[in-house]
């Protein structure tokens, strides 16, 4: 089904989207018996509005047709919920998702750009997409094109010290094609957040090392869908969108849960947030 | 005399590679506009001061940041640039490591490393600023070429061919001065060990600026009646097998020479391929398991019997002759 041109219906048939890339990150998940379920819920509806709200200039049909726009997961164990977004946007059929992490499979347990279309960067160990990005976006300027760049990380992985490496380069080249979004759900694997090394204030810091920032509800589809659809933030500096999320959003047994980092729901938790997210996936 | 060059003390000529690495890459840069380069802060060591003046476009100075800077060469690569990411390779294999894995290995990104000033170059700098560890890192990661040249026409050569081989290289850029051992014709050929002296009784197998001095050593065997055979093993990665077990076949053992960690590198790699398919008397030449203490690189080199000496007395141990 084809988005909806009005707001209201619109934020709806995203919504369901997001909530359709969830169980089936889940389901992917519960297939595997491995994964990372939390963050998959909490990215949701960041993936669904970026491939299936029109944000970003991809072609499904030509996955490195040069002009796109380039996505870099850079949680890269995020990749149920990204796979499932890819797959909804046609970069491969559904179908495949079946066989996330089985031997052989395509469907690695982090990205690997050699084996799927529409993925642009091998990822896994954190603190890798922003400098990817950065270099992406600098390529944009030395060819003379139009295309963006847009990351999205996680909130422990700006841990990495790479992360700022990048974030000073990108503030030096005035990169205002590359948008960072952080999914801000303040649970790292260990523990949340702030009580592992505080990341407060993010959006401060950002700001310092010269980004325009904005802090938004990471699940509130309508103004997500309006801000990415007005970039950059600001003329001539990277932007930085800090989404703040709920880890395991939308499944009420998942929610806020650090143990949920990487659980794996059993079947009957499967049909528990079935139900709760009021989406079917056929498998 | 030409630019960057100089003499030793037998009156060779000597020159600088990073000379030819430059021009090479000014050229390549002036021909193809996907050619562009990454520094970490040291535009004149890595010698892209001329290149950031011709083509401040394509020059990206990243600072002082060399996990940053892979990554951003691996992202200049998705879109369709060829970046040759330059900086001293003791912090550009070190630092970088795991972006040297995934970002290029792993992701086959057609990023090129211009390794600076490796070995033991920056001599009495010391061991934090040596890179005698990059050859065994850089050779057990796949996808990833690993080419040691030896002189400044190989070098040269070696960067042209770097334009169109698809994939991720390791470019080991010698600081210190070399003879040439390459005519002007020269070609390089990914893969292919270069045979620039034919033996019989033992093969001398080198990289780097080790080459030079595998073939001095070559000259001070023939004068005790050995017949050495050279190779100069530029490309450490992918291993020419066929030239190590024909060597292993036809003359009598093997001795290696490299500016690295005698474990890991070179050596090893050739260990790897006669233990396997051509057991053969051996000797490795590198730095033993040790940091090495202060002094030049030259020091360094002689303390370490990085030299032809050295190597002519490893080859006179493996026939069982006296020196």
């Amino acid at each position: 089904m084809e988005m909806p041109s009005a707001g209201p219906e619109r934020a709806a048939w995203l919504k369901r989207n997001a909530n359709w890339i969830r169980l089936s990150a889940m389901t992917m998940n519960h297939h595997a018996q491995l994964g990372h379920t939390g963050g998959d819920l909490s990215s949701a509806d960041i993936l669904a509005l970026l491939f299936l709200g029109g944000i970003l200039k991809v072609d499904p049909t030509q996955p490195r047709w040069p002009q796109r726009d380039r996505f870099i997961l850079s949680k890269g164990h995020g990749a149920a919920a990204y796979y499932s977004a890819l797959a909804a946007r046609g970069f491969f059929a559904i179908e495949q998702l079946k066989t996330y992490m089985d031997p052989l499979s395509m469907l690695n347990g982090h990205p690997d750009r050699n084996k799927l279309a529409g993925v642009e960067a091998n990822t896994g160990p954190l603190g890798h997409g922003l400098p990817i990005a950065v270099g992406a976006a600098l390529a944009a300027r030395m060819r003379k094109e139009s295309w963006r760049v847009f990351v999205l990380t996680g909130d422990g992985e700006l841990q990495e010290g790479s992360n700022w490496e990048a974030a000073m380069t990108a503030q030096h080249y005035g990169l205002d094609h590359l948008t960072v979004i952080v999914d801000r759900n303040r649970i790292q694997q260990g523990d949340f957040t702030e009580n592992t090394i505080r990341m407060e204030p993010l959006a401060e810091r950002f700001r310092a090392f010269g980004f325009a920032v904005e802090e938004i509800d990471g699940h509130a589809t309508a103004a997500l869908w309006d801000r990415l659809s007005h970039l950059p933030l600001e003329k001539g500096k990277p932007s930085c969108i800090i989404a703040n999320t709920v880890k395991g959003k939308g499944v009420s047994f998942a929610e806020n849960q650090p143990a949920w980092h990487h659980g794996v729901p059993t079947k009957e938790q499967l049909a528990t947030a079935a139900k709760e997210l009021d989406v079917e996936v056929a498998w | 005399m030409v630019s960057g060059a100089s003499s030793s003390t037998s009156g060779q000529q000597l020159f600088d590679c990073r000379d030819a690495y430059m021009s090479a890459l000014e050229e390549m840069a002036a021909a193809d506009p996907r050619v562009c380069a990454v520094a970490n802060d040291s535009v004149s060591s890595a010698k892209l001061k001329n290149f950031k003046a011709k083509f401040p476009d394509r020059f990206v100075n990243v600072g002082i940041a060399e996990q940053n800077m892979v990554g951003v060469g691996a992202g200049l690569a998705n879109g369709g640039m060829v970046p040759y990411v330059c900086g001293a390779s003791c912090f550009l294999t070190a630092r970088a490591m795991e972006q040297i894995k995934v970002d290029l290995a792993y992701t086959k990104a057609n990023v090129k490393l211009c390794a600076m000033s490796p070995g033991m170059a920056y001599g009495q700098l010391g061991p934090t600023h040596h890179s005698i560890e990059d050859l065994a890192w850089m050779r057990v990661l796949p996808n990833l070429a690993v080419i040691v040249p030896a002189d400044s026409v190989e070098t040269a050569a070696v960067m042209r061919y770097s334009l169109i081989h698809a994939g991720p290289m390791f470019l080991r850029i010698a600081r210190v001065p070399v003879p040439r051992v390459h005519g002007d014709d020269y070609e390089f050929r990914l893969g292919k060990a270069v045979r620039l002296r034919e033996g019989s009784d033992v093969t001398l197998i080198a990289c780097g600026l080790m080459v030079s001095r595998a073939l001095d050593a070559a000259k001070a065997l023939e004068i005790r009646g050995i017949s050495a055979r050279v190779l100069n093993m530029s490309t450490v990665k992918p291993l020419d097998r066929e030239a190590i077990v024909d060597a292993a076949s036809t003359t009598r053992g093997i001795v290696t020479a490299e500016e690295a960690l005698a474990a890991g590198g070179l050596g090893g790699a050739v260990a790897e391929v006669l233990g396997l398919e051509h057991p053969a008397p051996m000797r490795i030449l590198g730095v033993p398991d040790v940091f090495a203490p202060t002094g030049t690189a030259e020091f360094l080199l002689e303390h370490f019997g990085l030299t032809a000496a050295g190597i002519e007395r490893a080859a006179l141990e493996l026939l069982k002759r006296e020196a």
